[in-house]
């Protein structure tokens, strides 16, 4: 299964967004609706033709400016579970490793951070033994420690920073 | 617990909704079922919350959002969950929570994800933080992210119905 976004550089320049693309992903950031042709109808509140919406969404997923369009699963509420999991990945061997995490499916994430533990991702499984069974395989398969950080409490989730 | 069909509906969508006129039609012939059983499904997970949301999910750093920091508090077990409530609700903190410590090596037990335009307007927002936690951290980081390595969201595994 092919990911759309490709991995992205982040010190990437920010180019000034489209006026028209910054509304849609305002607009389009969740109440899709579920009508038999819901581009038309989404598009139909923003002055926008159903195949323009369509073209602009493309576009963006292609640009790498949107990393999907579709329904965001809150897998724990089926039993399942996001795990956060670090690890403390030597220099030199941290493109090997990090092919070695991502080759998992249930990689849903996966960040570089400035730290001694300078790979974090996040496992999504159907079910907290699954999560730790994913962390015991990439532990044997690179040989370092995986850290795990569950979840204790939840605060506040859910960001939706102005466009 | 996920039924076969819901497992059916997220591995169909997990990547993406169809870009197309009719995306739920495409789906339901995807999966041999009625289109009006895909749109009531769906209904029904947002319902449940087994999906977060349906739309667009931007990259944050091809929108201008940079600065990617995760503030990490080591905070007094007495009251972290009180705090962490109040960190939770300042609006430029997207995601709080708290975690396990793993001692000695990561002394931390409040994790708060903040972003930002630059590292200075991080480190405001960390400073915020800061003053709002105040004598009950007793020491914190803030672990910039320096590259996405993957951003795929949730994948079920293979095409088996297992865990």
């Amino acid at each position: 299964m092919k990911a759309r976004a490709t991995p992205s550089d982040m010190v990437m320049t920010h180019n000034s967004i489209d006026p028209v693309d910054a509304m849609l992903i305002h607009r389009l950031h969740g109440d899709f609706p579920l009508s038999e042709q819901p581009f038309r109808e989404a598009g139909e509140q923003l002055g926008l033709a159903e195949d323009e919406v369509i073209a602009r969404l493309q576009r963006m997923l292609d640009d790498g400016l949107l990393t999907r369009f579709g329904p965001l699963f809150q897998i724990e509420r089926a039993g399942g579970q996001f795990l956060l999991a670090a690890m403390q990945v030597p220099e030199e061997r941290f493109d090997v490793v990090a092919a070695l995490v991502n080759a998992h499916d249930e990689v849903a994430h996966n960040y570089r951070r400035e730290h001694t533990f300078n790979m974090w991702f996040v496992l999504g499984c159907t079910s907290a033994d699954a999560a730790r069974a994913v962390c015991d395989r990439i532990e044997s398969e690179t040989g370092l420690k995986v850290y795990a950080f569950p979840k204790e409490k939840e605060f506040f989730v859910e960001l939706r920073l102005p466009v | 617990m996920l039924n076969a069909f819901d497992r059916q509906l997220i591995h169909a969508t997990q990547a993406g909704l169809p870009l197309v006129s009719r995306p739920y039609d495409a789906l339901a012939q995807q999966l041999g079922v009625d289109a009006v059983l895909v749109r009531e499904r769906l209904q029904g997970m947002l319902h449940e919350g087994l999906i977060r949301r349906i739309g667009a999910v931007p990259n944050h750093y091809r929108l201008g959002y940079s600065a990617n920091g995760m503030t990490v508090w080591d905070v007094d077990d007495a009251r972290v969950d009180e705090l962490g409530e109040k960190v939770g609700a300042l609006d430029f903190v997207s995601h709080c929570y708290r975690r396990p410590r793993a001692l000695p090596d990561w002394p931390y037990n409040l994790f708060a994800m903040v972003h930002g335009h630059t590292r200075a307007e991080v480190e405001r927002q960390a400073l915020q933080i800061h003053c709002l936690l105040a004598e009950a951290s007793r020491r914190h980081e803030i672990l910039y992210s320096s590259r996405i390595l993957k951003k795929t969201g949730l994948r079920l595994p293979g095409t088996t119905d297992g865990q």
